[in-house]
C-alpha cells in the first residue's frame, strides 16, 4: 500500500474522481499518523527522563508531565550530581565520582573503537586486495573466521577472562576493558570496512604502485584518505556499542575503571529510589550519544546499510 | 564472502615480489627464533614460579603478555625479512589474527579446561578437576534449561520486531515530508544504553504508582498494571523494552535494502496495474529477502546476548521467568562465585547457538531458493 504510494508520485494519475482522492487523503493521514505515533514512542522515554531530572518528589508521585504547566522545574536531581548552577563551582564528591566514571567511559570506548578501526581496517584491506593462504585457509575462510566472532556471546568469554585478568593484574583496569571491547566490535568493523575498500577502484593503487610506492605507501597515502567516511561510520557504530556495554564492565571492574553504565546500574538506594537523581544520571549517560546520533546520523545509517546490502 | 576476483590477482601481479635474499631470510629466521625464545622462556619462568619450583619470577602473569607482543612483532618482522613483498602483505591481516588468537582462542581453550573443574573463586581451595560433575549438575539444573527455553521465546520475538521494522522502513521509504526528522527520531532508541533504558522504562515508566505507562494502562482499563509479576507478562515487558532499543537497527538495514530496489521494476508493476498488496508480496518482499535474512540473523545474534535489561530490571524474576542464559550465568557467578560451573554452562550455550544458527541459516537458504523459484 505504502510502496504504491511512492510510485504514484512519479505517475500522474489519469483518473482523479472524488472517491479516489478521498482514499488517497485517508492513506496519507494513516501514514503520518503511524509515523507520528512511532516518533512519540521513540521520544517519550527520553522526554520522561529529561523532565524527571528536574522534578521533586511530589511531582514524580503525581506523575506530572509538562514543565511550567504541571510543575516548576527544580534543580534537585542535578544538585545531587553536583551539576546544578549553585553547586557547579563548589567541590563535590558526587560530581568527581560522576566525572571519573564519565571519563572512564570516554577513554575505554574511544580507545577501543580506535584500536578496532586500526586493526580491522588493515585486515579488511588485506582481505579485499590480496589473496592469502594460511595453511588450509583462503581469504574466504579467513573472512569467515573474523566475522564468526560476532556470534560469540560475551558470557562465554566472561568467566575465563575474569580468571585470566586476575592473573594478569588487568582486573579493574581500563586497558583490560579496552582489549575486550576491541574484540567485541572488531568483526563489525571488519565487515563494514571490507565493503568500503571493495568500493574503491583497484586502478588507483595500481597507478601508485607503478609510480614506485610500496604496498603500505599506497595504502597509507592513497586508500586511507578516501576511506575516511567509511571509517567514521564504523567508528561511530563501535563507539555506540562500547559506550553502552554493561556486562563485561559489571564483571571486570569494581572501583578504578568502572564505567558509566555500571554506575547507573548501581544506584539502588536502600530507602527507595531517588527518581530525580536517577533521571539526572541517566540523562547525563545518554546525552553524549543522543547528540552524536542527531549530528552524525548520516554516518550511522551508512555504516549499518553497508552491512545489510552486499 | 568474496572470492579471488580478477582485480585482486591484478594487484598481486603488478607487485612483482622481489626475490628474498638469502641473507635476509636467515635474519628473519633469527628474529623469529629470538621472539619465540623470549615468549617461551618468560612463560616457562612464570609457570615454574607459580608452581613454586623456583623463587625467581614475576608477581603477575602480565610479563607474558608483553612477551607475546614481542613475539608478535618478531613474527611480523620475520615475515617481511623472509618473504619480502608477500610478507608485507601478510602484515595487513597478521595483527587481527594474532589479536583474536590471543583474545578468543586462548581464553576459549582455557575456558574449556576450567569448565571441567570445581573452582570457587572466593574459597581458598583453588580449582579441582571434577570431571563430568558439572555436566551432571547442569542436566538437573531446571533453571538453566528454563533460561535456554526463554532464549527461544526471546528469539521468536524477533519476528514481530522484524514485521514492525519492515513497516517502519516502508513508511520511511515512502514519499513523506520531514523524512530526515523521522529517520533521526526513529534511530534514537538505538543510541541509548540498555542500562539507562531499564531505568527509564522498566523501573520508572512502568512504576505502578506514577509511571506514565502504568497510568496509560489504567486509563485503558487495566486495574492493576503490574508489569513484572506474571511470568508471561514480565517476559513480554522485557521483550518490548529490548525491541524498542533494537528495532532501529533492523529498520535501517531494511531501509537500505528498499533503496536498492530497481525503480523500473516498480514502475513496470504499476503500469501492469498491480495493486499495492500484490506489488509488496510479489516484488518488494522477494527482492528484499536477502537483506531481511541478514537483518534477522544479525538481530538474533544480538538477541542471544540479551542480559543487561534483565539483570537490571527483574534479575531473572519472577521465578526465573525472564532469565536469559547470560543473566542466569551472571547471577550464578555473583551468588556462588563458581567459575567452573558457570563456564561450563556458557560453553554448552555456545555449542547450542552455533548449531542452531547454522541449521537456521541452512534452512533459510533452502527456503529462499525455493521462494525464488516459485516466484520466477
Amino acid at each position: 500500500m505504502i510502496v504504491a504510494e511512492e510510485t504514484e508520485v512519479d505517475y500522474v494519475e489519469p483518473v482523479q474522481n472524488p472517491a479516489e482522492r478521498l482514499r488517497r487523503i485517508l492513506v496519507r493521514m494513516l501514514i503520518y499518523g503511524i509515523l507520528i505515533l512511532w516518533a512519540v514512542i521513540c521520544l517519550f522515554p527520553i522526554y520522561w527522563t529529561v523532565t524527571t531530572s528536574f522534578k521533586i518528589a511530589p511531582d514524580v508521585m503525581r506523575s506530572h508531565l509538562v514543565p511550567f504547566y504541571d510543575f516548576m522545574p527544580q534543580w534537585l536531581g542535578w544538585r545531587s550530581l553536583g551539576l546544578s548552577p549553585e553547586t557547579i563551582f563548589e567541590t563535590s564528591t558526587v560530581r568527581e565520582e560522576f566525572l571519573r566514571r564519565f571519563w572512564n567511559s570516554v577513554l575505554t570506548s574511544v580507545s577501543a573503537s580506535f584500536l578496532a578501526i586500526v586493526i580491522g581496517s588493515l585486515a579488511a584491506y588485506g582481505l579485499t586486495r590480496f589473496s592469502y593462504k594460511f595453511g588450509p585457509m583462503r581469504n574466504k575462510d579467513i573472512s569467515f573466521f573474523f566475522l564468526s566472532q560476532l556470534i560469540l556471546p560475551p558470557v562465554v568469554l566472561a568467566l575465563p577472562f575474569l580468571v585470566l585478568y586476575k592473573e594478569l593484574a588487568l582486573l579493574d583496569t581500563s586497558i583490560g576493558l579496552i582489549l575486550l571491547y576491541t574484540l567485541m566490535v572488531l568483526p563489525i568493523v571488519i565487515w563494514i570496512m571490507r565493503d568500503q575498500f571493495r568500493a574503491i577502484p583497484v586502478e588507483l593503487e595500481e597507478a601508485a604502485l607503478v609510480d614506485g610506492l610500496s604496498i603500505w605507501g599506497a595504502f597509507l597515502r592513497i586508500v586511507l584518505p578516501i576511506s575516511v567516511p567509511g571509517m567514521v561510520a564504523a567508528f561511530i557504530l563501535a563507539l555506540i556499542l562500547c559506550w553502552n556495554e554493561y556486562f563485561f564492565a559489571a564483571l571486570l571492574t569494581s572501583t578504578d575503571a568502572k564505567t558509566l553504565p555500571v554506575m547507573v546500574a548501581s544506584q539502588t538506594g536502600s530507602q527507595g529510589i531517588n527518581w530525580w537523581a536517577m533521571a539526572a544520571l541517566s540523562t547525563a549517560a545518554i546525552g553524549p550519544l543522543v547528540i552524536v546520533g542527531i549530528l552524525l546520523e548520516r554516518y550511522i545509517i551508512a555504516g549499518m546499510a553497508t552491512g545489510a546490502v552486499k | 564472502m568474496q572470492d579471488v576476483s580478477p582485480s585482486h590477482s591484478e594487484l598481486d601481479d603488478i607487485v612483482a615480489a622481489e626475490p628474498a635474499l638469502e641473507n635476509r631470510g636467515r635474519w628473519g629466521v633469527l628474529v623469529l627464533a629470538g621472539g619465540t625464545f623470549v615468549l617461551v622462556s618468560t612463560f616457562a619462568i612464570q609457570l615454574l614460579h607459580a608452581n613454586g619450583s623456583i623463587a625467581f619470577g614475576f608477581d603477575t602473569w602480565r610479563p607474558v603478555v608483553y612477551a607475546y607482543l614481542v613475539w608478535a612483532v618478531s613474527l611480523g618482522a620475520s615475515q617481511v625479512l623472509r618473504r619480502g613483498q608477500a610478507g608485507s602483505r601478510a602484515l595487513f591481516v597478521l595483527p587481527a589474527v594474532l589479536f583474536i588468537a590471543a583474545m578468543v582462542i586462548f581464553p576459549l581453550t582455557f575456558g574449556l579446561y576450567i569448565s571441567f573443574t570445581d573452582w570457587n573463586l572466593s574459597s581458598f581451595e583453588g580449582r579441582k578437576f571434577n570431571g563430568l560433575d558439572n555436566l551432571r549438575q547442569m542436566m538437573s539444573d531446571v533453571f538453566y534449561w528454563n533460561a535456554l527455553l526463554n532464549m527461544l521465546w526471546y528469539s521468536l520475538a524477533v519476528l514481530v520486531e522484524y514485521a514492525i521494522a519492515f513497516g517502519l522502513a516502508l513508511l520511511l521509504h515512502a514519499e513523506i515530508r520531514a523524512r530526515k526528522f523521522f529517520r533521526v527520531v526513529f534511530l534514537l532508541p538505538l543510541m541509548l544504553s540498555p542500562v539507562a533504558v531499564s531505568w527509564m522504562v522498566g523501573k520508572s515508566m512502568m512504576e505502578i504508582r506514577f509511571g506514565p505507562l502504568a497510568n496509560l494502562a489504567r486509563w485503558l482499563g487495566w486495574e492493576t498494571p503490574i508489569f513484572f509479576s506474571d511470568p508471561w507478562l514480565a517476559k513480554a515487558s522485557i521483550m518490548v523494552m529490548d525491541a524498542w532499543t533494537f528495532i532501529p537497527l533492523m529498520m535501517i538495514m531494511l531501509l537500505a535494502g528498499l533503496q536498492t530496489l530497481p525503480k523500473e521494476v516498480m514502475e513496470a508493476a504499476k503500469v501492469d496495474g498491480a495493486t499495492a498488496w500484490q506489488t509488496f508480496w510479489k516484488i518488494v518482499f522477494p527482492l528484499t529477502l536477502p537483506v531481511s535474512i541478514t537483518a534477522i540473523m544479525i538481530r538474533i545474534i544480538f538477541k542471544l546476548k540479551l542480559a543487561d535489561i534483565i539483570i537490571n530490571v527483574t534479575s531473572g524474576g519472577p521465578g526465573g521467568a525472564t532469565d536469559s542464559v547470560t543473566s542466569f550465568i551472571f547471577r550464578e557467578y555473583r551468588d556462588r562465585s563458581n567459575v567452573g560451573y558457570g563456564t561450563l554452562l556458557a560453553m554448552v550455550y555456545l555449542v547450542i547457538i552455533v548449531v542452531a544458527l547454522t541449521t537456521l541459516l541452512n534452512l533459510l537458504g533452502r527456503w529462499m531458493r525455493g521462494y525464488g523459484q516459485e516466484e520466477s
